[in-house]
């Protein structure tokens, strides 16, 4: 330990807080110690117990779909990530590589449903892979010139683009807004992946590969480049890097990678439609880049299953309610210190809550009329702390807006006025969650979702896994 | 030194340089040679056209008019990540870093252009990918090691942003060295520095020279340095060539002093 105040501690004061200590500092030292590939041969391990333990075909589905926007995010990642190319264009080649395996592995090149190619997936998949990597290197030609948001704005038209082109040229091959179905499964071999957890060990085997891949590809020579030139494109032209031809490749890589997730999401789901490929799609993995940590491998593959785990609970509402509550809770345990603050915080709300229905229940017995949204023991937990009202729709949309204000307030305040205004606040959100967000389980998975991505990124606004940056000073 | 032309072409020459923008002229054919192992420094008041020249050297803007000769070849109009990889590394006078990079990572993302393995070699890691790697390794810790012990150790895994000044300063000078240069460009290296670190650069630029044996073109506003350094002094002034030749001819010409100060009120009255 050198001497406090000496130059070298001032020096590493910032390694130190990013260091932290626990479980942060053991995998530090057991990085330094083996390298990258135990923590990736663990993850593997704990994916592959998950996938071969449990016998839950939904939940076998959802851990596909998790491990796919997972290897979607690592293809952003590198154009996004490490190259710092704002690629909304992305969703294109992701929806290039679903429709180029639809096509090649299903009846879409043959004559009223019979015939066409059905090539085996060995084949089928590296032509489209390879495919959109050349496009890719088209769009990047193209692209060349812009930088920031006027390549993100050309980009974007590129996946508009490429919706028109699907949803309306060449109906009788590309099937119009009918899309392609029946798409053969992954076969080939006289093999036949057939079945959830087939698919779910295929996406495994990939996303593993694709880690290892790219964290060799990150610390070569390619890899420096990239993100030299995402740091300081002049000073990396200086410094003997063609910038171009690297932008190229960056588009061309995150292209094909992004095919390959597309070529497994058709023979998985068996169809493809024009609507599977549109921005919502886009944003949800650009979500899944920015929440894990853009530039962090292990953060992109944490970020896919995170926000599609996410997604999933929030579509259930009984797993929506526990996330609610939980995340209220464990927000309220993390930030009220010392624990005497977060006893009166708690033992408040409830008192507050009570008060407060049975307040409103004696001015008019039709404002505590309703049923609380929640079945189960929360539901009856809360019946008579919440106040729902008989007709609770209105009443919950007002609330929705009171509880944005207040949680702005929030932000602004310090001090007890914060502590006391945490009380109403959390009352609110839970009388608004109760009449009105629970019943609408579409809508509040959106709204829940950005909630989430919003705290986690004013919390950590380097992702989860991402490591700390600075722009050009 | 004397302001003969040297016996063998020189190493860098600039022929009737000029460079506008629009109307703007901001160099005017400017002729400047800089001789192998020979320390040039040019001087003038700020927006003279200093860095200008640097930046038409190493192919940021090209010339209107006028040629660059690099080792007696034409480089006017190349890209700068070929000029500096046929040996014109330079510094930036306004850091620019590889922020979010080691400062190993930044001394190895300076070597791109002298490595050639591929993508797949490098993710198989074949032989040429790692016999590169290493070759690189051993490169980046050579010129980190330049400047002794301020670079080395711990830093080498620290990102550039933590560095301190003086030290992101030689940061940029080390990552220059990567590029295998044969001549340096050094835009205002002792800016910002205190005397001590001022001092230590003069002598870092004097090694430059004599232990890797390179030319070095550098722009400086501290007179101290320039005087420790300088073979050859150039001023400009609006992006003429005013006077050339050793530094005490220069910093006492006339027209230098009219540049820097202005022109001295009892003169005027005299003339």
């Amino acid at each position: 330990m050198p001497q406090i105040g000496v130059d070298e501690w001032v020096a590493q004061s910032g390694e130190r807080r990013e260091q932290g200590t626990g479980l942060g500092r053991a995998l530090a030292t057991l990085d330094a110690r083996f390298g990258w590939w135990p923590r990736l041969a663990l993850a593997a391990a704990v994916g592959l117990v998950f996938g071969l333990s449990t016998g839950n075909v939904n939940l076998l589905t959802v851990g596909f779909t998790c491990l796919l926007y997972a290897i979607l995010s690592l293809g952003l990642n590198i154009a996004a990530g490490w190259s710092g190319l704002l690629d909304l264009g992305y969703i294109a080649f992701v929806g290039f590589g679903a429709y180029g395996y639809a096509i090649f592995s299903s009846s879409a090149l043959g004559t009223g449903g019979s015939g066409g190619a059905h090539l085996a997936a060995f084949e089928s998949i590296p032509i489209v892979v390879i495919a959109a990597g050349l496009v890719g290197v088209v769009i990047g030609l193209i692209a060349l010139r812009l930088e920031g948001d006027y390549l993100a704005i050309v980009t974007l038209f590129v996946g508009q683009a490429f919706f028109e082109v699907v949803n309306n040229v060449d109906p009788g091959t590309l099937g119009g807004v009918n899309g392609i179905f029946s798409i053969d499964s992954l076969h080939g071999l006289s093999g036949n992946v057939s079945t959830p957890r087939g698919y779910y060990l295929v996406a495994l085997i990939i996303i593993v590969g694709l880690a290892a891949v790219l964290h060799l590809l990150d610390t070569s020579r390619t890899g420096r480049a990239w993100r030299a030139l995402r740091d300081d494109p002049l000073a990396a032209s200086a410094m003997t890097i063609p910038v171009n031809k690297l932008k190229v490749m960056a588009f061309s890589f995150s292209a094909a990678i992004g095919a390959l997730g597309g070529t497994l999401f058709a023979a998985q789901t068996s169809s493809v439609f024009p609507t599977n490929f549109t921005e919502n799609i886009l944003i949800l993995i650009f979500a899944c880049l920015v929440l894990g940590g853009a530039g962090s491998i292990a953060g992109a593959i944490a970020g896919g299953i995170i926000v599609w785990a996410l997604e999933q609970m929030l579509g259930s509402p009984t797993d929506a309610g526990y996330l609610f509550y939980g995340l209220i809770l464990l927000t309220l345990f993390l930030k009220i210190r010392p624990w005497w603050k977060l006893g009166a915080v708690l033992a408040g709300i409830v008192v507050f809550g009570f008060l407060a229905h049975a307040i409103v229940g004696a001015i008019s017995s039709s404002a505590t009329a309703g049923h609380p949204g929640s079945t189960g023991w929360i539901g009856s937990a809360v019946k008579d702390w919440v106040i729902v009202p008989s007709d609770p729709i209105g009443y919950g949309n007002i609330l929705f807006i009171l509880v944005i204000c207040l949680v702005l307030a929030l932000v602004r305040l310090q001090g007890t006025a914060r502590l006391v205004l945490v009380v109403p606040t959390v009352y609110l959100a839970a009388c608004c969650w109760e009449s009105r967000l629970i019943v609408n389980p579409a809508i509040t998975t959106q709204i829940m979702l950005g909630v989430i991505l919003i705290v986690t990124m004013a919390a950590r606004p380097n992702g989860l896994l991402g490591s700390r940056r600075v722009e050009m000073l | 030194m004397s302001d003969t032309a040297p016996a063998k072409p020189p190493l860098l020459e600039l022929d009737k340089l000029s460079l506008s923008f629009g109307g703007l002229r901001a160099l005017t054919e400017l002729d400047l040679q800089v001789s192998e192992g020979e320390i040039v420094s040019v001087i003038g008041p700020n927006g003279a056209g200093k860095t200008s020249v640097f930046n038409v050297i190493t192919g940021v803007y090209k010339p209107t008019s006028g040629d660059v000769r690099f080792a007696g070849q034409s480089i006017a109009g190349k890209r700068q990540f070929q000029i500096t990889r046929l040996g014109i590394a330079r510094t930036f006078q306004s850091l620019r870093l590889f922020q979010n990079m080691t400062v190993k990572e930044n001394v190895k993302a300076a070597t791109y252009g002298h490595t050639k393995a591929s993508p797949p070699e490098s993710i198989l890691r074949l032989p040429r990918a790692r016999r590169e790697e290493r070759e690189v390794d051993a490169l980046a810790e050579e010129v980190l090691s330049f400047f002794g012990e301020r670079l080395r150790g711990y830093r080498w895994n620290q990102p550039a942003y933590v560095l301190s000044y003086a030290n992101r300063r030689r940061l940029e000078i080390a990552r220059a060295l990567a590029t295998r240069p044969r001549l340096l460009l050094l835009d205002e290296p002792a800016a910002g520095m205190n005397p001590n670190e001022t001092l230590e650069v003069t002598e870092v630029i004097g090694r430059l020279r004599d232990e890797l044996g390179l030319a070095i073109l550098v722009i400086e506003h501290d007179m101290h340095v320039v005087e420790g350094i300088s073979d050859r002094v150039v001023a400009l002034d609006h992006g003429i060539k005013i006077t050339e030749g050793a530094f005490d001819a220069v910093a006492t010409h006339p027209a230098v002093v009219e540049a820097y100060l202005g022109r001295d009120p009892e003169a005027l009255a005299e003339a």
